[in-house]
């Protein structure tokens, strides 16, 4: 019971903040409603047991990413107002029509039966007695291991890529 | 217990609002918060697939794609800053030549 109360309103914060993000005017005011939908999620995290990716959420997505945007958008000033004039006049209710038939392709799929016939597939299964963070570095460390290692050769490219490119050519 | 199928269907609201954000909005930094806002409707599915298959496997896909989607932000952010020092301007009806 009390466990539909906790969806309803999270689902309700995270539907809520990302229409206001998309329609709010600062960029700014944008990125604290990315925030909150996204602590929404984690809370729905959290619901369905996935505490390690609920605390992930917190810590990377609502901290260090949303700082970075944050910071990228006081760098480049907050008064960059959006130019209201739309240069392709039929783009704005196209953009629309196609997002309405996206979701009707989208929930067509998201109601159609099609996992139940997967469920004998899952076959890396959390062993008896074992928590959520145990299982994941169990699974993460052994199977998924070698991927696990290329995201750190990701990441070095990515900081060197940056480096590369915000350097000033003095 | 809440049905799955209404996680699915909060999932594919919001990654349809991420969508027609992209498509709708001009300011390039709302642009890529609306595609943050996609791959965390896409992280929702890939949990709630993984409570209804028992597995562990879908939230390891979300781990690795916190970590693109990190890279993704901080090379996408860098590229933003020097559009903008060229042009000072972050509208992406702005930047409709290669190179000049």
């Amino acid at each position: 019971m009390i466990e539909g109360w906790v969806f309803m309103f999270s689902a309700l914060i995270a539907l809520v903040s990302a229409l206001a993000m998309v329609v709010s005017k600062h960029a700014v005011h944008a990125a604290l409603y990315l925030v909150a939908t996204q602590i929404a999620l984690a809370v729905l995290f959290l619901l369905q047991g996935a505490f390690f990716i609920a605390a992930l959420q917190v810590i990377v997505y609502a901290g260090a990413i949303m700082v970075l945007f944050v910071f990228v958008i006081m760098l480049l000033g907050v008064d960059q107002k959006e130019a209201l004039l739309e240069p392709l006049e039929f783009q704005r209710p196209l953009a629309i029509g196609l997002g309405l038939v996206l979701i009707a392709e989208a929930l067509y799929l998201g109601t159609y039966d099609l996992a139940r016939g997967l469920a004998a597939r899952a076959d890396v299964r959390p062993l008896a007695g074992e928590g959520n963070v145990e299982s994941i570095a169990r699974i993460l460390f052994t199977r998924w291991a070698f991927p696990f290692e290329v995201t750190s050769v990701l990441l070095v490219v990515a900081v060197v890529g940056v480096m590369v490119l915000a350097r000033r050519r003095a | 217990m809440i049905p799955d199928t209404w996680y699915l269907v909060l999932s594919a609201l919001l990654f349809t609002i991420g969508a027609v954000g992209v498509l709708i909005r001009r300011n390039v930094i709302v642009m890529f918060m609306c595609i943050e806002l996609m791959l965390n409707a896409v992280n929702l599915s890939f949990v709630t697939f993984d409570r209804m298959l028992g597995g562990v496997d879908g939230q390891i896909s979300v781990f690795f794609v916190l970590v693109v989607a990190a890279a993704e932000v901080v090379v996408g952010l860098a590229i933003i800053v020097g559009i903008f020092r060229r042009r000072a301007s972050a509208d992406a009806d702005q930047m409709s030549m290669l190179k000049w």
